[in-house]
């Protein structure tokens, strides 16, 4: 083995245990009994492997109505963020308009712009519109957050399709409209689903404005900080809840690397 | 069946202008192939008859209607891809089928009907696969019966064998052709191949930046081209240029090539009444030109054996030509010889405005 192979192997390495390292000690230690937990030395494998620290944090009240929460505020950012985004970017994928690049470049650039800065505006505005502390509320904030990407994700979804499929069913008989829906719109459901998903883990894993903007109303990861930072949630509470953040999250990216990879301008077959 | 009739098109793409004007009538049945380099219009011009394009100025008649503006779904057309264009998504029947759904045929009719159009190009195998799981000749064949079983009034070809190896495609062509005499539907065809051209079309258009610059029988144009251009770019090798000057001898004129002189044939006495002592460009196909007897002196540089010919390229003063003689000939690179290029051969061209002189 070259040196230089070596070098890549380290470096890969390196990355891999920098990120698989926390998720693991995570993972671990949300199958540790709580009396392991806080016992020194910790066994670094649990013994024995128990499913009590997850069980006792879901049954935590509040918890689970979080995650129900969690879970409306995901699906409503992904009907917004996908009825925003597909039609921009179908029509940055197909048609030449001018300004098109700028529109592109924009999208990005509204991501440098700090979130902090929007925070009291947002939650007077929120207040004054009667949105504040409504899962609707976080939703329209995540779609706000996520739409510059889904839209980026989109066009490059929707310029895997070869324009010619339509034109070729626009031949055939379909106007515009059909010639999409039965044509071009199958063929990018796939790359639309890896969007939507996505657009989930944003919202998912979103805990700035979902902390910001609700009381009573909190998604899973507002609660947790919450409970972490005002109540001081004990340690096992905060390695099941983390699990149950990350769980997702590592599920659905691996069931979709293949898209994300093809997004990002890399075509794996 | 119809006939098309292409008036004034024009089309520009920003400052680009693709296509400067164009008119053009093929008839009822006729297979008509648009020959021209790549970025010479003449995609955009079979787009402007799909209606894929639409025209700054011109019209686009199809079977006496004028469907300029009609929509590509109701012009009766059909259209075969380069890219196939094939619905990765679906079976090669329902692929086949989607333009007679898209027409509300009847079940049990488009049933009839794909098999009736997978015979023809023997795809009767292949119904039940994805496009994926096809070669490219049989994808070929696919979208081609794809665009023939909605019977459309015309058939579209853009460049559909550009994508098919060597062998396929003479096959291919082969086949387009019988195609052709069966179904007898009026065909516009696109290409750059002019092997393909010459061998598929009634009649062919050349087209050059835009413009149609000859339109005729593909004997005609590979035997009188237009313009040096059409001569250039027909024929493999293309034809040979020489620039000659005009010399009277009485009633008779000549041309003058270095110190060798070569007859005129009398259909260009006239044209060349008014040029004495002026240059003109001689042209000549590889194959009239003879070896062996004749004024001008050259010396073979390349030799190559194409089979059942030999191409040799030889250098005159101030020129270099191709010649093909048989393969039988004896000649090796750095012999001398002596070349004629016989009266029949000769056609006569303005070197300013490379078209040809008119024949009298």
């Amino acid at each position: 083995m070259s040196l230089r192979r070596l070098a890549v192997y380290a470096a890969a390495l390196t990355l891999s245990a920098w990120v698989l390292a926390p998720i693991g000690l995570i993972g671990l230690a949300a199958v540790t009994s709580r009396e392991q937990l806080y016992r020194w030395p910790r066994p670094l494998w649990p013994q024995p492997i128990t499913l009590d620290t997850l069980a006792f944090f879901l049954r935590q009240e509040g918890v689970l109505r979080a995650l129900g929460n969690s879970l409306v505020v995901a699906g409503l950012t992904i009907l917004l963020a996908t009825a925003l985004s597909a039609p921009a970017g179908y029509a940055l994928a197909r048609y030449p308009f001018r300004g098109r690049e700028a529109v592109q470049l924009g999208l990005l650039t509204t991501k440098m712009f700090p979130a902090t800065a929007l925070a009291v505006p947002l939650a007077v505005a929120f207040l004054r519109w009667g949105l504040y502390d409504t899962l609707v509320g976080v939703a329209l904030v995540h779609t706000a957050l996520s739409v510059p990407f889904v839209v980026l994700i989109v066009a490059s979804v929707f310029r895997g399709v070869s324009p010619e499929l339509e034109e070729a069913a626009m031949s055939l008989g379909c106007n515009r409209l059909q010639a999409f829906w039965k044509v071009t719109l199958p063929m990018a459901l796939p790359g639309l689903a890896a969007a939507a998903i996505f657009t989930f883990i944003l919202s998912w894993n979103e805990v700035f404005a979902a902390t910001l903007l609700t009381v009573n109303h909190r998604t899973l990861p507002a609660l947790l900080v919450h409970s972490v930072v005002a109540e001081g949630a004990p340690l096992h509470y905060r390695y099941a809840g983390g699990f149950f953040l990350v769980l997702p999250a590592l599920v659905i990216i691996f069931l979709i690397r293949r898209y994300l990879l093809t997004l990002w301008g890399v075509t794996v077959r | 069946m119809a006939e098309i009739r292409l008036e004034g098109l024009q089309k520009r793409f920003g400052r680009v202008v693709a296509v400067r004007e164009v008119s053009l009538e093929v008839r009822d049945g006729e297979f008509v192939v648009l020959l021209g380099p790549s970025g010479c219009g003449k995609t955009t011009v079979l787009r402007m008859v799909a209606g894929l394009a639409v025209p700054d100025r011109g019209q686009v008649w199809i079977g006496g209607r004028d469907v300029t503006r009609l929509p590509p779904g109701r012009r009766d057309i059909g259209m075969v891809f380069q890219s196939y264009a094939l619905f990765p998504h679906m079976r090669v029947f329902d692929n086949v089928a989607f333009g007679l759904r898209m027409r509300g045929v009847p079940q049990a009719e488009q049933v009839r009907r794909v098999r009736e159009v997978s015979e023809l190009l023997q795809i009767e195998d292949l119904l039940d696969r994805y496009p994926a799981q096809l070669s490219g000749g049989q994808r070929q064949r696919v979208a081609v019966a794809r665009a023939l079983v909605i019977r459309p009034q015309v058939l579209l070809m853009d460049e559909p064998l550009s994508n098919l190896d060597a062998l396929l495609r003479m096959q291919f062509r082969a086949e387009l052709k019988r195609l052709h005499r069966e179904v007898g539907s009026t065909t516009l065809y696109v290409t750059h191949d002019q092997v393909e051209a010459m061998s598929l079309g009634d009649r062919v258009a050349v087209m050059r930046e835009g413009e149609v610059v000859q339109f005729d029988a593909p004997a005609a144009i590979y035997d009188r081209p237009a313009t040096r251009f059409v001569g250039a770019f027909l024929g493999n090798p293309p034809m040979n240029f020489l620039s000659a000057v005009v010399r009277w001898d009485g009633d008779e004129p000549w041309l003058q090539v270095a110190e060798a002189r070569f007859p005129v044939p009398r259909e260009y006495f006239q044209a060349l009444r008014e040029r004495p002592g002026e240059e003109v460009l001689m042209g000549i196909r590889p194959e009239h030109v003879v070896l062996g007897t004749g004024p001008l002196q050259g010396e073979v540089v390349v030799v190559e054996v194409l089979g059942p010919q030999k191409l040799l390229t030889v250098r005159t003063v101030g020129h270099v030509l191709k010649v093909t003689v048989g393969s039988q000939t004896p000649v090796q690179p750095g012999d001398r010889v002596q070349l004629d290029l016989p009266r029949p051969g000769l056609r006569l061209m303005d070197p300013r405005t490379e078209q040809a002189l008119p024949r009298g």
